[in-house]
């Protein structure tokens, strides 16, 4: 069997990190590979040696055709048809669809200026080749949804006739429904004898797409399997090394008393009259679509945008919350969706991002109590098992699944009533999405009220006592976690009846 | 300079984004570059010309920029938030021209010198009004101020100087320690703003505002009334720059040196100031007025034509933003 791309003992040294140690890899026509490991497992710098980003230590490892290349650019890798489409997708917002698909080669007239009428007709061919014909490439790629514009992004790959497509997380910013599409959109390259190198935290995912897998694991090599002769743990023990417990821990808790409720909370236009409660020690989950109202329902509590309308109930007494301070001072703690941009000052240490909840409360005088919020942060790195060089390291150094820890803590460090969870483990590895999930178990377990927004269904059913569905503004419906199933979840979710 | 070698030792390098050793970090922070940079050209010039480093020229160096580096304090808040001033060199010079006028007039030297304080945080609260709470861009707003405050200048004191200024009010005159007022306020302000800046929360906060607005927001800190703050102290650091310059000659000019503003915005990115906000420090910018100052008196003693002198600070501006790359560049390949 002729191998279309092979990698051999590819190895990658930054000053004083061994990235990438002797990984072998290999990519066949028309299939899907797919590359998992924990965040920082080498996966990143093995698609920047294949796009060309980076340059293996040594030359004469990459074998393309039976011919040795060196990519030593992303240019020189474009040619030989590899394209790579990132996790923040890279198109320009005030261009239209064709202007992107075909920016840096658009067709021409004989006069050398751009043949607009040919962009246009080829852009709409290549987009209904992946059936995406719906997209009309006159409108400005600002204008479209995430899933649409990863769409764009495949037929601008195809545009330049790619024949490896890298797909780093597709998946992770996309609602069910885009997925589903994108999975199909997946096949149909596939069939066309596209080779798809897949990169996903979500392992079912791999197992609905991949032919193969393969495993890396501290930049080290593991294994490559045909899927058909694996399975979820087998996978999940050979990224983390070690046996995980389990994803989902399910202690036996008792609720206490209703810490929190809503009547008629709303904030049109993203939520419409809101009734519910939650109880301590209780993981409550919201589920829905995106766009359901589901995160702005969160802010509404938290007061990012405050709530217009009704009644919140906190232990039985009527409050407003006009802004994050004051749901602080009513001892509500959110975890925002994007840690990068929401959650974390990046370039503040994990001991000043620590303590910036906390800040006035641990400096009586006006002066920072200094022994104090050491104390505070080294308790957050042990409670959470944070793998840091310590108080003074940078946040934006961190893996996202400790970036994740360090907002956690500094939000468990207010001693808060309420945690609002938004999407707690999106992008972060397997290992620290058990940790997590740990976590979460031993918090409610000491009388937290958690309320969990997710977009993976087996983590809203893993880990809730109770479930909330949304659906364009209103919660549609409700259940215990005991009777749910993912199928019965999902209908509600997207106002199917069963 | 024992003195001023501590503080810095005490005062800075905890944002210096690469972990490295303690005493690495140190030596490579931005504060203990431009620190060198004055030590070597101090040597340097004071070999070919033993005048250049005799105590009568170093206290005219620093007597004569003392205002630059207080201003610069306040500016280097103002950019460490996310925001800017371009407004600073025109509001120095109104302030200090309505702090003449009072003193002329006869009113107690004292009250021409705590009006421009007060003036100077009026005027700046209204700026930090416009910019944190109706959201305007602080350049539009400070470029707004500054042809405000410049053509109002002009046409009130339709150019003359004021020179009847009363006995005691050249606060340069005042020398204890033979070292005129204007230097220890240099030197004291920058230690304790550096301080403040450290250790109280509301410090914290400006680096915060500065970092990433919106997660110190979700952190429950208001950064409305942050960027207000920050530009009231700002303005206090003005008014005193203002009468620090306003002071130090025994007439008072309707103009200030040209491109002031920018001199003072020189020193703060100079400094270690990240033009994007949320790092850098004040001691930084003390020492990056100092260097800048250092420089063109060095000009002068080696018969250098002091029209280079602005060529040198671009070329400044640039080695610091090209170092500030190199640093980040290598933190992000870690």
């Amino acid at each position: 069997m002729s191998f279309f791309i092979e990698l051999r003992n590819i190895s990658k040294t930054f000053p004083g990190v061994r990235a990438l140690h002797n990984v072998s890899f290999d990519l066949q026509q028309g299939e899907v590979h797919a590359l998992v490991g924990e965040n920082g497992a080498g996966k990143s710098t093995l698609i920047k040696i294949l796009s060309g980003v980076y340059s293996p230590d040594d030359a004469g490892g990459i074998i393309i055709d039976g011919e040795q290349h060196d990519l030593r650019n992303p240019h020189e890798a474009q040619l030989v048809g590899i394209a790579t489409i990132y996790q923040e997708l890279l198109l320009l917002p005030e261009l239209t669809v064709a202007e992107n698909i075909f920016l840096g080669h658009a067709p021409k007239t004989r006069w050398g200026i751009i043949d607009w009428a040919s962009m246009h007709s080829k852009s709409r061919e290549i987009l209904q080749s992946i059936d995406a014909g719906d997209i009309n490439v006159r409108t400005l790629v600002g204008t479209l949804s995430v899933g649409n514009r990863q769409r764009v992004e495949i037929a601008k790959a195809l545009s330049q006739q790619a024949r490896v497509l890298i797909m780093d997380e597709p998946t992770a910013a996309l609602s069910e429904s885009d997925v589903n599409r994108l999975f199909d959109m997946i096949n149909l390259l596939k069939n066309k004898g596209v080779a798809i190198i897949f990169i996903s935290h979500r392992l079912h995912e791999v197992f609905e797409l991949a032919e193969r897998v393969t495993v890396l694991r501290d930049g080290e090599f593991v294994a490559t399997k045909k899927v058909v002769d694996t399975e979820q743990n087998e996978l999940i023990s050979m990224m983390v090394g070690r046996k995980l417990d389990t994803l989902y821990p399910s202690t036996e808790r008792v609720s206490g008393p209703v810490v929190l409720e809503l009547k008629d909370f709303k904030r049109p236009p993203f939520t419409n009259s809101i009734n519910f409660k939650i109880c301590a020690g209780e993981i409550v989950g919201l589920a829905g679509l995106v766009g359901s109202g589901r995160s702005e329902l969160a802010q509404a509590i938290f007061g990012i945008t405050p709530a217009t309308g009704g009644v919140l109930e906190k232990n039985g007494e009527a409050i407003t919350i006009p802004n994050p301070e004051t749901a602080k001072h009513f001892k509500i703690a959110y975890v925002p969706e994007d840690r990068a941009q929401q959650g974390l000052i990046r370039r503040m240490t994990v001991r000043e991002n620590s303590s910036l909840a906390l800040i006035r409360d641990i400096s009586p005088h006006g002066i920072i109590d200094r022994e104090k919020e050491e104390q505070l942060t080294k308790e957050i790195i042990e409670q959470f098992n944070i793998r840091t060089t310590g108080n003074e390291q940078v946040v934006e150094n961190l893996s996202g699944g400790n970036q994740q820890k360090v907002v956690l803590g500094k939000w468990l460090a207010t001693k808060p009533e309420v945690l609002i969870m938004d999407e707690p483990t999106r992008g972060i590895d397997v290992g620290a999405k058990a940790e997590i999930h740990k976590l979460m178990d031993q918090l409610a377990s000491e009388g937290i009220a958690i309320l969990m927004i997710s977009s993976e269904l087996p983590e809203v059913l893993g880990m809730s006592d109770r479930i909330l569905v949304m659906r364009e503004g209103n919660i549609v419906a409700e259940f215990q976690s005991k009777v749910a199933t993912q199928e019965i979840v999902a209908a509600a979710m997207m106002g199917v009846s069963q | 300079m024992n003195r001023l070698m501590s503080s810095i030792q005490s005062l800075t390098t905890t944002r210096t984004p690469i972990e490295v050793s303690g005493i690495r970090k140190l030596f490579f922070s931005q504060e203990m570059v431009l620190f060198l940079c004055i030590i070597f050209l101090l040597v340097f010039v004071g070999l070919i010309n033993p005048r250049f480093v005799s105590n009568r020229n170093l206290i005219s160096l620093f007597l004569g920029n003392a205002y630059i580096a207080v201003a610069a304090i306040g500016m280097s808040m103002v950019i460490i938030s996310g925001n800017i001033d371009i407004s600073v060199g025109s509001l120095i010079g109104v302030l200090a021209t309505v702090s003449g006028i009072l003193a002329e007039s006869g009113y107690p030297i004292i009250i021409s010198w705590i009006a421009p304080l007060l003036l100077g945080i009026l005027v700046n609260g209204v700026m930090g009004v416009l910019v944190a709470y109706l959201r305007i861009p602080s350049i539009v707003v400070s470029l707004g101020f500054m042809s405000i405050l410049k053509g109002g200048l002009i046409i009130f004191t339709g150019g003359a100087w004021i020179s009847n200024l009363p006995e005691g009010y050249a606060l340069s005159q005042l020398k204890p320690f033979a070292i005129p007022m204007p230097i220890y306020f240099m030197v004291i302000l920058t230690i304790l703003a550096a301080l403040w800046m450290k250790v109280s929360p509301f410090g914290r906060t400006i680096y915060a505002v500065g970092g990433n607005s919106e997660a110190a927001r979700l952190s429950g800190i208001d950064p409305k009334s942050t960027v207000l703050r920050i530009f009231l102290i700002h303005g206090f650091f003005v008014g005193i720059a203002s009468v620090l310059f306003s002071t130090q000659l025994s007439v008072i000019q309707s103009t200030v040196p040209s491109y002031l503003e920018l001199t003072i915005i020189t020193a703060s990115v100079v400094g270690g100031v990240s033009i994007l906000g949320g790092t850098g420090t004040v001691v930084g910018s003390t020492l990056a007025a100092v260097l800048i100052a250092t420089i063109s008196s060095s000009m002068i003693f080696i018969n250098i034509s002091p029209f280079w002198l602005r060529s040198a600070q671009g070329v400044l501006i640039l080695a610091t933003v090209l170092a500030d790359l190199y640093r980040r560049r290598r933190q992000f390949r870690n």
